[in-house]
Protein backbone atom coordinates (compact mmCIF):
# COMPACT_ATOMS: atom_id res chain seq x y z
CA UNK A 1 0.00 0.00 0.00
CA UNK A 2 1.43 3.37 -0.87
CA UNK A 3 2.56 5.58 2.03
CA UNK A 4 1.10 8.44 3.47
CA UNK A 5 3.24 11.84 3.55
CA UNK A 6 2.01 14.69 6.30
CA UNK A 7 3.83 17.85 5.34
CA UNK A 8 4.28 19.97 8.74
CA UNK A 9 3.93 23.35 8.32
CA UNK A 10 6.62 25.39 10.46
CA UNK A 11 5.87 29.09 11.74
CA UNK A 12 9.07 30.07 12.13
CA UNK A 13 10.74 27.39 14.80
CA UNK A 14 7.00 27.07 15.84
CA UNK A 15 5.23 23.80 15.68
CA UNK A 16 1.77 24.92 14.30
CA UNK A 17 -1.23 23.54 16.16
CA UNK A 18 -2.68 22.04 13.05
CA UNK A 19 0.22 19.84 12.30
CA UNK A 20 -1.01 17.50 14.55
CA UNK A 21 -4.59 17.23 13.72
CA UNK A 22 -3.37 15.89 9.99
CA UNK A 23 -0.80 13.68 12.18
CA UNK A 24 -3.36 11.84 13.66
CA UNK A 25 -5.52 11.78 10.82
CA UNK A 26 -2.74 10.24 8.61
CA UNK A 27 -1.88 7.85 11.72
CA UNK A 28 -5.67 6.68 11.99
CA UNK A 29 -5.24 5.37 8.06
CA UNK A 30 -2.93 2.68 9.45
CA UNK A 31 -0.68 3.52 6.55
CA UNK A 32 3.06 4.03 7.00
CA UNK A 33 3.26 7.46 7.58
CA UNK A 34 6.20 9.92 6.52
CA UNK A 35 6.41 13.67 8.40
CA UNK A 36 8.11 16.55 5.29
CA UNK A 37 9.86 18.89 7.62
CA UNK A 38 11.82 21.77 6.35
CA UNK A 39 13.87 22.58 9.67
CA UNK A 40 17.56 22.25 10.64
CA UNK A 41 17.07 21.08 14.17
CA UNK A 42 14.11 18.59 14.64
CA UNK A 43 15.23 17.79 18.13
CA UNK A 44 12.65 20.36 19.17
CA UNK A 45 9.88 18.31 17.26
CA UNK A 46 10.42 14.65 18.73
CA UNK A 47 7.80 14.39 20.37
CA UNK A 48 5.56 15.82 18.24
CA UNK A 49 6.86 13.02 15.78
CA UNK A 50 6.36 10.19 18.01
CA UNK A 51 4.67 7.01 16.42
CA UNK A 52 5.07 7.40 12.83
CA UNK A 53 7.34 5.64 10.67
CA UNK A 54 9.84 8.21 8.71
CA UNK A 55 10.72 11.78 9.16
CA UNK A 56 12.28 13.07 6.09
CA UNK A 57 14.26 16.73 6.98
CA UNK A 58 15.04 19.33 4.41
CA UNK A 59 17.95 21.25 5.83
CA UNK A 60 19.59 24.02 4.16
CA UNK A 61 21.11 27.68 4.73
CA UNK A 62 17.54 29.47 3.81
CA UNK A 63 14.92 27.73 4.65
CA UNK A 64 11.92 29.97 5.09
CA UNK A 65 8.90 29.13 2.82
CA UNK A 66 9.73 29.65 -1.11
CA UNK A 67 6.92 28.08 -2.63
CA UNK A 68 8.67 27.33 -6.09
CA UNK A 69 11.53 25.53 -4.40
CA UNK A 70 9.05 24.04 -1.47
CA UNK A 71 6.96 22.26 -4.23
CA UNK A 72 9.51 21.19 -6.28
CA UNK A 73 11.35 19.45 -3.03
CA UNK A 74 7.91 17.84 -1.99
CA UNK A 75 7.36 16.58 -5.73
CA UNK A 76 10.79 15.38 -5.71
CA UNK A 77 10.00 13.44 -1.96
CA UNK A 78 6.55 12.61 -3.37
CA UNK A 79 8.21 10.63 -5.55
CA UNK A 80 11.32 9.05 -4.68
CA UNK A 81 9.40 7.51 -1.16
CA UNK A 82 6.27 6.62 -2.87
CA UNK A 83 4.06 9.23 -1.03
CA UNK A 84 0.83 8.59 -3.29
CA UNK A 85 -1.11 9.82 -0.78
CA UNK A 86 -0.08 13.44 0.45
CA UNK A 87 -2.25 15.16 3.39
CA UNK A 88 -1.58 18.99 4.63
CA UNK A 89 -3.05 21.76 6.58
CA UNK A 90 -5.64 24.10 3.94
CA UNK A 91 -3.55 27.62 5.53
CA UNK A 92 -2.48 30.01 3.37
CA UNK A 93 0.62 28.55 3.25
CA UNK A 94 -1.16 24.92 2.40
CA UNK A 95 -3.23 26.27 -0.11
CA UNK A 96 -0.08 28.59 -1.78
CA UNK A 97 1.80 25.07 -2.07
CA UNK A 98 -0.18 21.96 -2.10
CA UNK A 99 -1.98 23.17 -5.58
CA UNK A 100 1.64 23.64 -6.65
CA UNK A 101 2.49 20.46 -6.00
CA UNK A 102 -0.41 19.30 -7.84
CA UNK A 103 0.57 21.12 -10.67
CA UNK A 104 3.77 19.58 -10.72
CA UNK A 105 3.42 16.35 -10.49
CA UNK A 106 -0.12 15.58 -11.52
CA UNK A 107 -3.14 13.96 -9.49
CA UNK A 108 -6.02 15.21 -7.80
CA UNK A 109 -6.26 17.47 -5.05
CA UNK A 110 -9.13 18.83 -3.19
CA UNK A 111 -8.15 22.21 -0.66
CA UNK A 112 -9.83 22.39 2.81
CA UNK A 113 -11.17 18.71 3.59
CA UNK A 114 -13.75 18.21 6.80
CA UNK A 115 -13.74 14.13 6.34
CA UNK A 116 -11.13 11.47 4.26
CA UNK A 117 -11.49 8.40 3.83
CA UNK A 118 -8.12 7.05 2.61
CA UNK A 119 -9.43 3.41 2.35
CA UNK A 120 -12.33 4.95 -0.56
CA UNK A 121 -10.26 8.20 -1.65
CA UNK A 122 -13.22 10.44 -1.05
CA UNK A 123 -13.19 13.45 0.70
CA UNK A 124 -16.03 15.35 2.29
CA UNK A 125 -15.34 19.61 1.20
CA UNK A 126 -17.65 22.21 2.26
CA UNK A 127 -18.41 24.44 -1.15
CA UNK A 128 -20.86 27.68 -1.81
CA UNK A 129 -18.62 29.11 1.49
CA UNK A 130 -20.51 25.93 3.30
CA UNK A 131 -23.90 26.12 2.12
CA UNK A 132 -23.32 22.61 0.77
CA UNK A 133 -21.17 19.65 1.33
CA UNK A 134 -19.70 18.10 -1.32
CA UNK A 135 -18.33 14.29 -1.82
CA UNK A 136 -15.34 14.47 -4.24
CA UNK A 137 -13.38 11.21 -5.35
CA UNK A 138 -9.63 11.08 -5.93
CA UNK A 139 -7.75 9.37 -8.67
CA UNK A 140 -4.82 9.28 -10.23
CA UNK A 141 -1.20 8.52 -9.01
CA UNK A 142 -0.97 11.05 -6.61
CA UNK A 143 -3.59 12.36 -4.46
CA UNK A 144 -3.55 15.65 -2.37
CA UNK A 145 -5.16 16.84 0.15
CA UNK A 146 -5.23 19.91 2.39
CA UNK A 147 -7.45 20.23 6.04
CA UNK A 148 -9.50 22.44 7.51
CA UNK A 149 -7.81 23.24 10.73
CA UNK A 150 -9.72 22.54 14.12
CA UNK A 151 -12.16 19.85 12.33
CA UNK A 152 -9.80 16.72 13.14
CA UNK A 153 -9.61 15.18 16.27
CA UNK A 154 -6.00 15.53 17.79
CA UNK A 155 -5.36 11.90 19.88
CA UNK A 156 -3.02 12.25 22.82
CA UNK A 157 -0.89 9.17 23.81
CA UNK A 158 -0.79 6.65 21.09
CA UNK A 159 2.66 4.45 19.89
CA UNK A 160 5.67 5.92 21.31
CA UNK A 161 8.19 4.70 18.57
CA UNK A 162 10.78 7.37 17.38
CA UNK A 163 10.53 7.74 13.19
CA UNK A 164 13.54 7.06 11.36
CA UNK A 165 15.38 10.38 10.30
CA UNK A 166 16.09 10.46 6.43
CA UNK A 167 17.80 14.20 5.65
CA UNK A 168 17.55 15.69 2.10
CA UNK A 169 18.49 18.87 0.57
CA UNK A 170 15.81 21.99 -0.76
CA UNK A 171 15.49 21.87 -4.85
CA UNK A 172 15.91 24.48 -6.77
CA UNK A 173 12.73 26.36 -7.76
CA UNK A 174 12.08 27.73 -11.48
CA UNK A 175 13.70 31.47 -9.89
CA UNK A 176 10.46 33.33 -11.67
CA UNK A 177 9.70 34.35 -8.18
CA UNK A 178 11.80 35.80 -5.55
CA UNK A 179 10.76 36.80 -2.15
CA UNK A 180 11.45 40.38 -0.88
CA UNK A 181 11.02 40.31 3.08
CA UNK A 182 7.86 39.93 5.51
CA UNK A 183 6.33 42.26 7.09
CA UNK A 184 4.96 41.44 10.60
CA UNK A 185 1.71 43.01 11.74
CA UNK A 186 2.38 45.50 14.62
CA UNK A 187 0.31 43.44 17.23
CA UNK A 188 0.82 39.88 17.35
CA UNK A 189 -2.49 38.22 16.06
CA UNK A 190 -3.91 35.32 16.88
CA UNK A 191 -4.52 33.29 13.68
CA UNK A 192 -8.52 33.28 13.22
CA UNK A 193 -8.22 30.22 11.07
CA UNK A 194 -6.44 28.87 13.71
CA UNK A 195 -8.26 30.37 17.05
CA UNK A 196 -9.96 28.32 19.44
CA UNK A 197 -12.19 31.04 20.85
CA UNK A 198 -12.93 34.06 18.24
CA UNK A 199 -14.41 37.51 19.52
CA UNK A 200 -15.85 39.57 16.42
CA UNK A 201 -17.38 43.27 16.16
CA UNK A 202 -19.72 44.76 13.56
CA UNK A 203 -21.06 47.84 12.54
CA UNK A 204 -22.27 48.00 15.98
CA UNK A 205 -19.05 48.60 17.34
CA UNK A 206 -19.34 52.06 16.18
CA UNK A 207 -15.26 53.02 16.44
CA UNK A 208 -12.04 51.66 15.32
CA UNK A 209 -11.16 52.52 18.84
CA UNK A 210 -13.62 50.40 20.55
CA UNK A 211 -12.46 47.18 19.26
CA UNK A 212 -10.27 47.60 22.53
CA UNK A 213 -12.83 45.87 24.12
CA UNK A 214 -12.79 43.32 22.66
CA UNK A 215 -9.00 42.94 22.49
CA UNK A 216 -9.19 42.60 26.09
CA UNK A 217 -11.72 39.63 26.57
CA UNK A 218 -9.45 38.00 23.88
CA UNK A 219 -6.53 38.67 25.32
CA UNK A 220 -8.28 37.05 28.74
CA UNK A 221 -9.18 34.05 26.70
CA UNK A 222 -6.09 34.08 24.58
CA UNK A 223 -8.30 34.38 21.58
CA UNK A 224 -8.11 36.03 18.18
CA UNK A 225 -10.25 39.36 16.97
CA UNK A 226 -12.67 39.08 14.11
CA UNK A 227 -14.90 41.19 12.46
CA UNK A 228 -17.95 41.56 10.36
CA UNK A 229 -17.53 43.36 6.55
CA UNK A 230 -19.47 46.37 7.75
CA UNK A 231 -16.69 46.76 10.65
CA UNK A 232 -14.13 46.47 8.00
CA UNK A 233 -15.78 48.84 5.61
CA UNK A 234 -16.11 51.52 8.15
CA UNK A 235 -12.28 51.20 8.72
CA UNK A 236 -12.85 49.72 12.29
CA UNK A 237 -11.00 46.44 11.58
CA UNK A 238 -8.43 45.76 9.28
CA UNK A 239 -9.34 43.21 6.53
CA UNK A 240 -7.67 40.66 7.79
CA UNK A 241 -9.50 40.09 10.69
CA UNK A 242 -13.04 40.07 8.36
CA UNK A 243 -14.92 36.69 9.00
CA UNK A 244 -17.16 35.56 6.07
CA UNK A 245 -17.82 34.51 2.32
CA UNK A 246 -15.23 37.12 1.12
CA UNK A 247 -13.25 37.36 4.58
CA UNK A 248 -12.07 34.10 6.84
CA UNK A 249 -13.69 30.86 7.41
CA UNK A 250 -13.10 29.87 11.21
CA UNK A 251 -14.08 27.25 12.78
CA UNK A 252 -13.66 28.14 16.11
CA UNK A 253 -15.18 26.31 19.55
CA UNK A 254 -16.13 29.64 20.56
CA UNK A 255 -17.27 32.10 18.46
CA UNK A 256 -18.94 35.81 20.59
CA UNK A 257 -20.49 38.15 17.55
CA UNK A 258 -20.76 41.52 19.16
CA UNK A 259 -22.93 43.96 17.49
CA UNK A 260 -23.38 41.93 14.43
CA UNK A 261 -26.86 41.34 12.78
CA UNK A 262 -25.94 37.70 11.19
CA UNK A 263 -26.06 38.57 7.52
CA UNK A 264 -25.98 34.98 5.39
CA UNK A 265 -22.38 36.16 3.86
CA UNK A 266 -21.31 36.86 8.01
CA UNK A 267 -22.74 33.19 9.07
CA UNK A 268 -21.58 30.77 6.34
CA UNK A 269 -18.09 31.75 7.57
CA UNK A 270 -18.84 30.90 11.02
CA UNK A 271 -21.87 28.72 10.95
CA UNK A 272 -19.61 25.29 11.80
CA UNK A 273 -18.01 27.36 15.56
CA UNK A 274 -19.17 24.41 17.82
CA UNK A 275 -20.80 27.00 20.02
CA UNK A 276 -21.88 30.58 18.98
CA UNK A 277 -22.73 33.46 21.18
CA UNK A 278 -24.32 36.57 20.28
CA UNK A 279 -24.33 40.36 22.23
CA UNK A 280 -26.32 42.46 20.32
CA UNK A 281 -29.10 44.88 20.85
CA UNK A 282 -31.92 44.09 18.55
CA UNK A 283 -33.86 41.03 20.04
CA UNK A 284 -34.78 40.57 16.19
CA UNK A 285 -31.18 39.99 15.06
CA UNK A 286 -31.12 37.19 12.58
CA UNK A 287 -27.94 36.38 14.43
CA UNK A 288 -30.42 34.95 17.57
CA UNK A 289 -31.63 32.52 15.49
CA UNK A 290 -28.54 31.15 14.70
CA UNK A 291 -26.71 31.74 18.29
CA UNK A 292 -26.43 28.52 20.63
CA UNK A 293 -26.61 31.46 23.63
CA UNK A 294 -27.79 35.09 23.10
CA UNK A 295 -27.53 37.92 24.76
CA UNK A 296 -30.44 40.97 24.71
CA UNK A 297 -28.20 44.02 25.38
CA UNK A 298 -26.16 47.52 24.71
CA UNK A 299 -22.77 45.65 23.95
CA UNK A 300 -20.84 48.39 25.44
CA UNK A 301 -22.72 47.42 28.71
CA UNK A 302 -22.00 43.74 28.19
CA UNK A 303 -18.88 43.23 26.99
CA UNK A 304 -17.30 44.94 30.26
CA UNK A 305 -19.13 42.68 32.74
CA UNK A 306 -18.50 39.70 30.50
CA UNK A 307 -14.87 40.79 31.18
CA UNK A 308 -15.34 40.91 34.66
CA UNK A 309 -17.13 37.28 34.79
CA UNK A 310 -14.50 35.67 32.91
CA UNK A 311 -11.62 36.72 34.65
CA UNK A 312 -13.17 35.39 37.82
CA UNK A 313 -13.72 31.71 36.09
CA UNK A 314 -10.59 31.66 34.48
CA UNK B 1 0.43 46.00 -22.20
CA UNK B 2 -2.69 44.04 -22.21
CA UNK B 3 -4.01 43.02 -18.35
CA UNK B 4 -5.89 39.71 -18.33
CA UNK B 5 -8.69 39.36 -15.94
CA UNK B 6 -10.23 35.75 -15.29
CA UNK B 7 -14.18 36.08 -13.95
CA UNK B 8 -16.12 33.21 -12.76
CA UNK B 9 -19.52 33.80 -13.00
CA UNK B 10 -21.07 32.58 -9.89
CA UNK B 11 -24.77 32.12 -7.80
CA UNK B 12 -25.24 35.63 -5.83
CA UNK B 13 -23.82 35.20 -2.23
CA UNK B 14 -27.30 35.25 -0.79
CA UNK B 15 -28.77 32.40 -3.19
CA UNK B 16 -30.59 29.77 -1.54
CA UNK B 17 -29.32 26.75 -3.26
CA UNK B 18 -31.23 23.28 -3.56
CA UNK B 19 -29.77 20.57 -5.21
CA UNK B 20 -30.48 18.25 -8.21
CA UNK B 21 -29.60 15.13 -9.16
CA UNK B 22 -27.85 14.31 -6.53
CA UNK B 23 -24.74 16.23 -7.69
CA UNK B 24 -25.89 19.49 -9.07
CA UNK B 25 -27.22 22.90 -7.96
CA UNK B 26 -30.63 24.04 -9.36
CA UNK B 27 -30.03 26.23 -11.86
CA UNK B 28 -33.14 28.24 -12.02
CA UNK B 29 -33.96 30.95 -9.93
CA UNK B 30 -30.70 31.92 -9.21
CA UNK B 31 -29.41 35.49 -9.56
CA UNK B 32 -25.87 35.71 -11.01
CA UNK B 33 -22.70 37.65 -10.00
CA UNK B 34 -19.25 37.80 -10.69
CA UNK B 35 -17.31 36.11 -8.10
CA UNK B 36 -16.10 38.34 -5.16
CA UNK B 37 -12.60 37.91 -5.35
CA UNK B 38 -12.63 38.75 -8.98
CA UNK B 39 -14.27 41.73 -8.84
CA UNK B 40 -11.18 42.90 -6.42
CA UNK B 41 -8.76 41.41 -9.22
CA UNK B 42 -10.78 43.94 -11.30
CA UNK B 43 -10.24 46.40 -9.20
CA UNK B 44 -6.72 45.93 -9.18
CA UNK B 45 -6.41 45.79 -12.94
CA UNK B 46 -7.97 48.60 -13.77
CA UNK B 47 -6.80 50.60 -10.94
CA UNK B 48 -3.16 49.92 -13.13
CA UNK B 49 -4.26 50.53 -16.34
CA UNK B 50 -5.37 54.51 -14.80
CA UNK B 51 -1.43 54.60 -13.94
CA UNK B 52 -0.55 53.68 -17.20
CA UNK B 53 -2.05 54.57 -20.60
CA UNK B 54 -1.86 52.19 -23.10
CA UNK B 55 -3.06 49.44 -20.94
CA UNK B 56 -6.09 47.25 -21.73
CA UNK B 57 -8.04 45.68 -19.79
CA UNK B 58 -9.32 42.07 -21.21
CA UNK B 59 -11.81 40.09 -19.39
CA UNK B 60 -11.73 36.28 -19.68
CA UNK B 61 -14.48 33.56 -18.52
CA UNK B 62 -14.97 30.16 -19.50
CA UNK B 63 -18.39 29.12 -19.36
CA UNK B 64 -22.36 28.71 -20.17
CA UNK B 65 -23.80 31.55 -22.54
CA UNK B 66 -24.99 32.77 -19.18
CA UNK B 67 -21.82 33.85 -17.78
CA UNK B 68 -22.18 36.62 -20.79
CA UNK B 69 -24.21 38.58 -18.51
CA UNK B 70 -20.79 38.86 -15.63
CA UNK B 71 -18.85 39.79 -18.63
CA UNK B 72 -21.49 43.13 -18.93
CA UNK B 73 -21.18 43.94 -15.89
CA UNK B 74 -17.07 43.93 -15.64
CA UNK B 75 -16.98 45.69 -18.97
CA UNK B 76 -19.58 48.24 -17.14
CA UNK B 77 -17.14 48.72 -14.49
CA UNK B 78 -14.42 50.13 -17.39
CA UNK B 79 -12.73 47.03 -18.77
CA UNK B 80 -11.99 47.31 -22.59
CA UNK B 81 -12.66 44.15 -23.46
CA UNK B 82 -13.86 40.38 -23.27
CA UNK B 83 -13.04 36.82 -24.50
CA UNK B 84 -16.18 34.13 -23.35
CA UNK B 85 -15.29 30.68 -23.84
CA UNK B 86 -18.45 29.54 -24.25
CA UNK B 87 -18.93 25.56 -22.94
CA UNK B 88 -22.34 24.14 -21.80
CA UNK B 89 -20.55 21.11 -20.01
CA UNK B 90 -19.24 21.29 -16.39
CA UNK B 91 -14.77 21.86 -16.90
CA UNK B 92 -12.38 20.76 -14.12
CA UNK B 93 -10.10 23.13 -13.00
CA UNK B 94 -7.36 21.69 -14.96
CA UNK B 95 -9.40 21.98 -18.35
CA UNK B 96 -10.36 25.30 -17.45
CA UNK B 97 -7.06 26.75 -17.07
CA UNK B 98 -5.78 25.34 -19.83
CA UNK B 99 -8.79 27.20 -21.64
CA UNK B 100 -8.01 30.42 -20.03
CA UNK B 101 -4.55 29.71 -20.81
CA UNK B 102 -4.72 28.80 -24.61
CA UNK B 103 -7.63 31.61 -24.92
CA UNK B 104 -5.01 34.63 -23.33
CA UNK B 105 -2.33 32.87 -25.79
CA UNK B 106 -4.25 33.41 -28.56
CA UNK B 107 -4.92 37.09 -28.19
CA UNK B 108 -2.13 38.03 -28.15
CA UNK B 109 1.32 39.31 -25.89
CA UNK B 110 0.44 38.18 -22.18
CA UNK B 111 0.99 40.41 -19.99
CA UNK B 112 -0.29 39.99 -16.71
CA UNK B 113 -2.97 38.14 -15.56
CA UNK B 114 -5.30 38.71 -12.53
CA UNK B 115 -7.73 35.89 -11.07
CA UNK B 116 -9.12 35.94 -7.53
CA UNK B 117 -7.64 33.59 -4.67
CA UNK B 118 -10.90 31.27 -5.22
CA UNK B 119 -14.11 31.25 -6.81
CA UNK B 120 -16.80 31.11 -4.50
CA UNK B 121 -18.95 28.60 -5.81
CA UNK B 122 -16.49 25.42 -5.53
CA UNK B 123 -14.04 27.54 -3.17
CA UNK B 124 -11.51 25.45 -5.25
CA UNK B 125 -8.07 27.31 -5.28
CA UNK B 126 -6.97 25.66 -7.57
CA UNK B 127 -7.55 27.41 -11.29
CA UNK B 128 -4.97 30.20 -10.93
CA UNK B 129 -1.82 28.10 -10.03
CA UNK B 130 -2.88 25.32 -12.83
CA UNK B 131 -3.00 28.44 -15.45
CA UNK B 132 -0.08 29.44 -13.92
CA UNK B 133 1.55 26.18 -15.01
CA UNK B 134 -0.37 25.73 -18.57
CA UNK B 135 1.58 29.39 -19.58
CA UNK B 136 4.90 28.18 -17.60
CA UNK B 137 4.92 31.54 -15.76
CA UNK B 138 4.85 32.65 -11.99
CA UNK B 139 2.15 32.99 -9.58
CA UNK B 140 1.21 34.84 -6.38
CA UNK B 141 -1.58 33.79 -4.27
CA UNK B 142 -3.55 35.75 -1.74
CA UNK B 143 -2.25 39.22 -3.32
CA UNK B 144 -3.07 42.33 -1.21
CA UNK B 145 -1.09 44.96 -2.98
CA UNK B 146 0.35 45.17 -6.70
CA UNK B 147 2.53 47.58 -8.79
CA UNK B 148 5.07 47.73 -11.47
CA UNK B 149 8.85 48.10 -11.04
CA UNK B 150 10.26 48.38 -14.62
CA UNK B 151 9.80 45.03 -16.13
CA UNK B 152 8.96 43.23 -12.61
CA UNK B 153 5.52 43.12 -10.93
CA UNK B 154 6.34 43.36 -6.68
CA UNK B 155 2.83 42.02 -4.79
CA UNK B 156 1.81 42.21 -1.45
CA UNK B 157 0.38 39.09 0.07
CA UNK B 158 -1.29 38.19 3.19
CA UNK B 159 0.17 35.49 4.93
CA UNK B 160 -1.03 34.26 8.73
CA UNK B 161 -1.44 36.59 11.38
CA UNK B 162 -1.59 39.64 9.81
CA UNK B 163 1.30 39.46 8.53
CA UNK B 164 2.27 40.82 4.57
CA UNK B 165 4.86 39.47 2.68
CA UNK B 166 6.16 40.74 -0.79
CA UNK B 167 7.07 39.11 -3.71
CA UNK B 168 9.40 40.02 -7.15
CA UNK B 169 8.21 38.45 -10.20
CA UNK B 170 9.00 38.44 -13.77
CA UNK B 171 6.18 39.94 -15.95
CA UNK B 172 4.49 37.76 -17.76
CA UNK B 173 2.82 36.23 -14.10
CA UNK B 174 -0.47 35.43 -12.51
CA UNK B 175 -1.99 36.88 -9.83
CA UNK B 176 -4.65 35.98 -7.61
CA UNK B 177 -5.90 38.68 -5.63
CA UNK B 178 -7.65 38.76 -1.94
CA UNK B 179 -9.33 41.30 0.20
CA UNK B 180 -7.11 43.47 1.47
CA UNK B 181 -5.75 47.11 1.70
CA UNK B 182 -8.59 49.43 1.28
CA UNK B 183 -8.33 51.31 -1.84
CA UNK B 184 -9.18 47.58 -3.30
CA UNK B 185 -11.60 46.55 -1.45
CA UNK B 186 -14.09 47.48 -2.45
CA UNK B 187 -14.54 47.73 -5.98
CA UNK B 188 -16.10 50.34 -8.39
CA UNK B 189 -19.72 50.42 -9.15
CA UNK B 190 -20.31 50.64 -12.80
CA UNK B 191 -21.95 53.71 -13.62
CA UNK B 192 -25.25 54.27 -15.92
CA UNK B 193 -22.43 55.74 -18.74
CA UNK B 194 -20.57 52.77 -18.50
CA UNK B 195 -23.29 50.68 -17.89
CA UNK B 196 -24.50 51.70 -21.81
CA UNK B 197 -21.21 52.00 -23.22
CA UNK B 198 -20.59 48.05 -21.88
CA UNK B 199 -24.02 46.81 -24.33
CA UNK B 200 -21.75 47.94 -27.08
CA UNK B 201 -18.76 46.27 -26.65
CA UNK B 202 -18.52 43.50 -29.28
CA UNK B 203 -17.47 40.03 -26.82
CA UNK B 204 -14.78 37.68 -29.12
CA UNK B 205 -16.36 34.33 -28.66
CA UNK B 206 -14.91 31.11 -28.98
CA UNK B 207 -16.45 27.44 -28.25
CA UNK B 208 -14.55 25.49 -25.97
CA UNK B 209 -14.51 22.70 -28.21
CA UNK B 210 -12.41 24.82 -30.76
CA UNK B 211 -9.93 25.72 -28.79
CA UNK B 212 -8.20 22.64 -29.41
CA UNK B 213 -7.47 21.49 -26.32
CA UNK B 214 -7.59 18.10 -24.70
CA UNK B 215 -9.74 17.78 -21.74
CA UNK B 216 -7.43 16.53 -19.19
CA UNK B 217 -8.74 13.10 -17.81
CA UNK B 218 -10.54 14.16 -13.94
CA UNK B 219 -8.48 13.33 -11.35
CA UNK B 220 -11.31 14.52 -9.20
CA UNK B 221 -15.06 13.34 -9.46
CA UNK B 222 -18.17 14.27 -7.97
CA UNK B 223 -19.86 11.81 -5.82
CA UNK B 224 -22.37 13.64 -3.90
CA UNK B 225 -23.62 17.06 -2.74
CA UNK B 226 -25.71 17.26 -0.02
CA UNK B 227 -26.81 20.24 2.80
CA UNK B 228 -24.81 20.24 5.80
CA UNK B 229 -26.95 19.29 9.09
CA UNK B 230 -28.79 22.15 10.06
CA UNK B 231 -28.11 24.11 13.86
CA UNK B 232 -30.55 23.33 16.29
CA UNK B 233 -32.00 26.78 17.18
CA UNK B 234 -30.28 28.52 20.11
CA UNK B 235 -31.54 30.38 23.81
CA UNK B 236 -31.81 33.74 24.30
CA UNK B 237 -30.24 33.98 27.62
CA UNK B 238 -33.51 36.25 29.15
CA UNK B 239 -33.26 38.17 32.71
CA UNK B 240 -31.33 41.17 33.81
CA UNK B 241 -27.84 41.78 31.89
CA UNK B 242 -25.37 41.47 34.39
CA UNK B 243 -27.22 38.32 35.86
CA UNK B 244 -27.30 36.74 32.57
CA UNK B 245 -24.07 37.42 31.26
CA UNK B 246 -23.08 35.61 34.83
CA UNK B 247 -25.53 32.90 33.51
CA UNK B 248 -23.81 32.56 29.94
CA UNK B 249 -20.37 32.39 31.63
CA UNK B 250 -21.30 29.58 33.77
CA UNK B 251 -23.29 27.69 30.66
CA UNK B 252 -20.28 28.37 28.51
CA UNK B 253 -18.25 26.66 31.27
CA UNK B 254 -20.36 23.81 32.30
CA UNK B 255 -22.54 22.89 29.48
CA UNK B 256 -21.06 23.90 26.54
CA UNK B 257 -17.09 23.25 28.37
CA UNK B 258 -15.86 25.85 25.96
CA UNK B 259 -14.25 27.67 28.36
C1 LIG C 1 -20.80 39.78 -2.16
C2 LIG C 1 -20.91 40.05 -0.69
C3 LIG C 1 -19.98 39.48 0.16
C4 LIG C 1 -20.04 39.72 1.54
N1 LIG C 1 -19.12 39.13 2.36
C5 LIG C 1 -19.20 39.35 3.70
C6 LIG C 1 -18.25 38.74 4.59
O1 LIG C 1 -17.33 38.02 4.19
N2 LIG C 1 -18.38 38.96 5.92
C7 LIG C 1 -19.38 39.76 6.44
O2 LIG C 1 -19.43 39.92 7.67
N3 LIG C 1 -20.26 40.35 5.62
C8 LIG C 1 -20.19 40.17 4.27
N4 LIG C 1 -21.07 40.81 3.46
C9 LIG C 1 -21.94 41.86 4.04
C10 LIG C 1 -23.17 41.35 4.72
O3 LIG C 1 -24.20 41.21 3.78
C11 LIG C 1 -23.62 42.36 5.81
O4 LIG C 1 -23.80 43.61 5.22
C12 LIG C 1 -22.63 42.52 6.96
O5 LIG C 1 -22.24 41.25 7.46
C13 LIG C 1 -23.26 43.33 8.06
O6 LIG C 1 -22.34 43.57 9.09
P1 LIG C 1 -22.83 43.89 10.56
O7 LIG C 1 -23.64 42.75 11.06
O8 LIG C 1 -21.64 44.28 11.33
O9 LIG C 1 -23.68 45.21 10.35
P2 LIG C 1 -25.29 45.47 10.47
O10 LIG C 1 -25.99 44.51 9.62
O11 LIG C 1 -25.42 46.88 10.26
O12 LIG C 1 -25.56 45.06 11.95
C14 LIG C 1 -25.13 45.78 13.06
C15 LIG C 1 -25.77 45.14 14.27
O13 LIG C 1 -25.25 45.73 15.44
C16 LIG C 1 -26.31 45.88 16.39
N5 LIG C 1 -25.93 46.96 17.30
C17 LIG C 1 -25.77 48.27 17.01
N6 LIG C 1 -25.40 48.95 18.10
C18 LIG C 1 -25.29 48.04 19.11
C19 LIG C 1 -24.95 48.14 20.49
N7 LIG C 1 -24.60 49.30 21.05
N8 LIG C 1 -24.97 47.02 21.21
C20 LIG C 1 -25.34 45.83 20.66
N9 LIG C 1 -25.67 45.69 19.38
C21 LIG C 1 -25.64 46.78 18.60
C22 LIG C 1 -27.53 46.15 15.56
O14 LIG C 1 -28.69 45.78 16.26
C23 LIG C 1 -27.29 45.30 14.32
O15 LIG C 1 -27.88 44.01 14.45
C24 LIG C 1 -21.05 40.56 2.07
C25 LIG C 1 -21.98 41.12 1.22
C26 LIG C 1 -21.93 40.87 -0.14
C27 LIG C 1 -22.98 41.48 -1.02
N1 LIG D 1 -14.57 29.40 -15.46
C1 LIG D 1 -13.70 30.37 -15.17
N2 LIG D 1 -13.57 31.43 -16.01
C2 LIG D 1 -12.68 32.42 -15.73
N3 LIG D 1 -11.91 32.44 -14.64
C3 LIG D 1 -12.00 31.42 -13.77
C4 LIG D 1 -12.90 30.33 -13.99
N4 LIG D 1 -12.78 29.47 -12.95
C5 LIG D 1 -11.85 30.00 -12.13
N5 LIG D 1 -11.36 31.16 -12.61
C6 LIG D 1 -10.34 32.04 -11.98
O1 LIG D 1 -9.52 31.29 -11.11
C7 LIG D 1 -9.65 31.73 -9.76
C8 LIG D 1 -9.61 30.56 -8.82
O2 LIG D 1 -10.73 29.75 -9.05
P1 LIG D 1 -10.98 28.35 -8.34
O3 LIG D 1 -9.80 27.51 -8.57
O4 LIG D 1 -12.21 27.80 -8.99
O5 LIG D 1 -11.21 28.63 -6.88
C9 LIG D 1 -10.95 32.51 -9.74
O6 LIG D 1 -10.92 33.49 -8.71
C10 LIG D 1 -11.01 33.10 -11.14
O7 LIG D 1 -10.29 34.30 -11.23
Amino acid sequence: MANLGVYIELRGDEFKKANREALALAKKSNRDVYAIIFANDISQYENELKGISKVIQIKNDNLSYQPEAYAATIGKIIKEHNLNDILGVASAQGKDLFPRIAALIGGGIINDCIDVDFNSNTVKKPVYAGKLISTFKLSGEFRIITIRPNVFPVKEGGSDTQPEITTTGLETGAGKLKIIDVIKSETKKIDLTEADIIISGGRGMKAKENFKILQEVADILNAGVGASRAAVDSDYATPDMQVGQTGKVVNPKLYIACGISGAIQHFVGMKTSKVIVAINKDSEAPIFKKANYGIVADLFKAIPVLKEELKKVL
Amino acid sequence: MNIYVCIKQVPDTEAVLTIKEGKFINEENIKWIISPYEEIALELALQLKEKNPGFKVILVTVGPARAESAIRSGLAMGAETAIHVESDQYLNHKTIARALAKAIKDDGDGGIIFTGKQAIDDDASLTHIYLAESLGIPVATNVIGFRLDSDKAIVEREIDQGARERIEMQIPCVVAATKGINDINQPRYATLMGIMKAKKIPIKKVRFEDLGIEDSTPTVTTEKLEAPPEKPAGKIIEGEMKESIKELVKLLKEEAKVL
